[in-house]
């Protein structure tokens, strides 16, 4: 090594796991030559909520002008290209198989290899999008489906240490908005009331085991219902902004305290967020200030990166391509797919 | 002229290749494999066997539906998919009548029959004396609607489809002798029967493959709750 220099590698991510349809490409596993994704958000919103068999159907109406769209942004033709990522689970199923037909059909057309990623794996990579990953790492993944701790001793090597017990914090996110009849999707709008409000409502952190990592937020959630109900029985009004801060402060108290004491106690070099509650400013700022103090270098990509996209799948699929990692026609979408090492 | 037939809108899979009008590979299967695992590879297969280059084909014909949801849309994606990147254009045929047109040498009227659960068919029926004309709409139809439907035609009917076997004594109780059962080689979707409906077709636009979507034939329950729900208001 270092007599020669490594070819440029061009990926192309697709990802279809819930309501965004979404192609890029990535070079070398670190750098966007292209991003496009499809927000189906203006569809869901009257059904408050993702609606599976509308999320398929859209996706099937998006799939091949994201892809174009993909390769017009960055100058390119399928024949450029090293190979084809795309998520093959964990999402919902109807979904998932419109991206990896899809896949499979370009890969096959065009004589590229394919390579089916995690779709946690690729929030996790997006971080590679933006500064080199060092390990040991540790991940916080936070979105509506995922809680989890990830550490990481080298590229490809997982080991789950944490993860939630019940509700994800999106979920729970989403559930504690509709109680407070805020529109779907609920978590960035608790996000800004909390920022909004300086007083809070006391509601409990659920720490469970001294020594434990996972999370649990089904009892923050009835927490905050039963405050509701109870002010509304004897007549109280509840301020929105209130329950809305002492949520928040719950949420992003337990899962920055977690994430620091797994940070110490795996002597990590760097630790980074992940997932579309990473977006949140709130648990951002806190995850800053706290790993700030702690002289540990903390990473969380910007928004866009946050949310799901296809080019965090294409530079986890990078580093899945270089590794040897390769998937056939066979390739079935996987709802429940596992998180499991592609580095022993 | 070299054409690329999909067929997975059912449990079925069918697939062709077929060049100057004549078939020179084809695979059917009815053995309840997930369309996602089998499409691709039984593809993969055509290519292999007549040592054919994906890029050798000139239009693509696919199953629009309507059927299984997944399944329609699995072979749509594959289907519009090849058809973008390969600059080629894309053929979409009812499902339906690419089972109608098994039966087409009989005299008179077929009707296909599609199960959609819940004592509920996606059928249509259609009139081979003149070419396949359509006498009963391709759609979502109660069982008892569509016999209703069929009795009043007051003709012999040849049902068509793997499904029809699920229906056979409701069909006959209605029917009674205007009910004729297409011999069971004549039940499963062909993928060249798919491309000579397709052939006779006007070739669309290339461009018009973005916008190419399966036939459901029916809202997502969702919408048809949603749409119920703003009528009551
Ligand atoms: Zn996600």
């Amino acid at each position: 090594m270092g007599e020669f220099i490594m070819e440029n590698r061009y990926i192309l991510g697709i990802e279809s796991s819930c309501d965004e349809t979404a192609a890029s490409i990535v070079k070398n596993g670190c750098e966007i030559v292209s991003n496009v994704v499809a927000s189906q958000i203006e569809s869901h919103k009257r059904f408050g909520g993702v609606v599976p068999e509308i999320a398929s159907r859209h996706h099937v109406e998006q799939v091949t002008l994201v892809i174009e769209e993909a390769l017009a942004q960055a100058n390119m033709k399928p024949e450029d290209l090293d190979a084809v990522a795309v998520t093959e689970g964990p999402g919902l199923v109807g979904a998932l198989l419109i991206g990896i037909n899809a896949a499979k059909a370009f890969a096959f057309a065009n004589g590229l290899p394919l390579i089916g990623v995690h779709h946690i794996a690729g929030h996790i990579y997006a971080n590679a999008l933006m500064q080199p990953m060092e390990f040991p790492l540790l991940a916080l993944v936070v979105s509506g489906g995922h809680t989890e701790l990830v550490f990481m001793k080298e590229h490809g090597s997982f080991e789950l240490i944490g993860e939630t017990r019940d509700d994800a914090a999106g979920e729970a996110y989403d559930k504690v908005a509709r109680v407070l009849n805020i529109q779907y999707p609920g978590g960035p709008h608790i996000d800004r009331m909390a920022h909004e409000s300086d007083e809070a409502v006391k509601f409990p952190r659920v720490w469970l085991e001294e020594d434990s990592y996972d999370f649990s937020f089904s009892g923050l959630k009835s927490a905050v219902i039963n405050y509701k109900h109870n002010a509304e029985q004897r007549g109280i009004e509840v301020n929105p902004l209130h329950v809305a801060k002492g949520f928040q402060d719950s949420v992003v108290e337990v899962l920055t305290a977690k994430t620091l004491r797994a940070a110490r106690q795996f002597n990590v070099k760097q630790v980074i967020a992940a997932g579309g509650v990473s977006a949140n400013k709130g648990l951002r700022k806190s995850l800053e200030e706290t790993f700030a103090n702690e002289g540990i270098p903390f990473y969380v990509p910007p928004l866009k990166l946050c949310t799901d996209n296809a080019a965090m799948i294409a530079a986890a699929g990078t580093f899945m391509f270089e590794a040897g990692k390769r998937s056939d026609m066979a390739m079935n979408g996987r709802p429940g797919m596992e998180l499991v090492s592609w580095h022993k | 002229m070299i054409w690329l037939g999909i067929d997975t809108s059912n449990s079925p899979l069918a697939v062709a290749i077929v060049k100057d009008g004549q078939v020179v590979a084809e695979e059917v299967a009815n053995i309840k494999l997930n369309h996602s695992i089998g499409a691709m590879p039984a593809i993969e297969r055509l290519f292999e066997r007549t040592k054919m280059k994906p890029a050798e084909i000139d239009a693509i014909a696919v199953g629009e539906g309507p059927g299984s949801y997944t399944g329609v849309r699995i072979g749509v994606t594959i289907a519009k998919t090849l058809a973008w990147t390969l600059k080629k254009p894309l053929v979409g045929i009812s499902s339906l009548k690419l089972l109608a047109a098994n039966a087409a040498l009989y005299n008179g009227v077929i009707c296909s029959i599609i199960d959609a659960r819940r004592q509920n068919v996606y059928a249509g029926a259609y009139n081979t004396t003149a070419g396949l004309t359509s006498v009963v709409e391709d759609g979502h139809y109660s069982l008892e609607g569509l016999l209703e439907k069929l009795k009043d035609l007051n003709v012999p009917v040849m049902f068509v489809g793997h499904d029809v076997d699920l229906f056979w004594e409701s069909i006959l109780a209605q029917l009674g002798n205007h009910a004729v059962r297409a011999p069971f080689t004549l039940d499963l979707p062909s993928a060249s029967q798919l491309i000579q409906l397709a052939s006779q077709q006007e070739l669309p636009d290339i461009e018009a493959v973005h916008s190419f979507v399966p036939q459901y034939r029916r809202l997502a329950e969702a919408e048809a709750n949603w749409i119920k729900e703003q009528k009551g208001q």
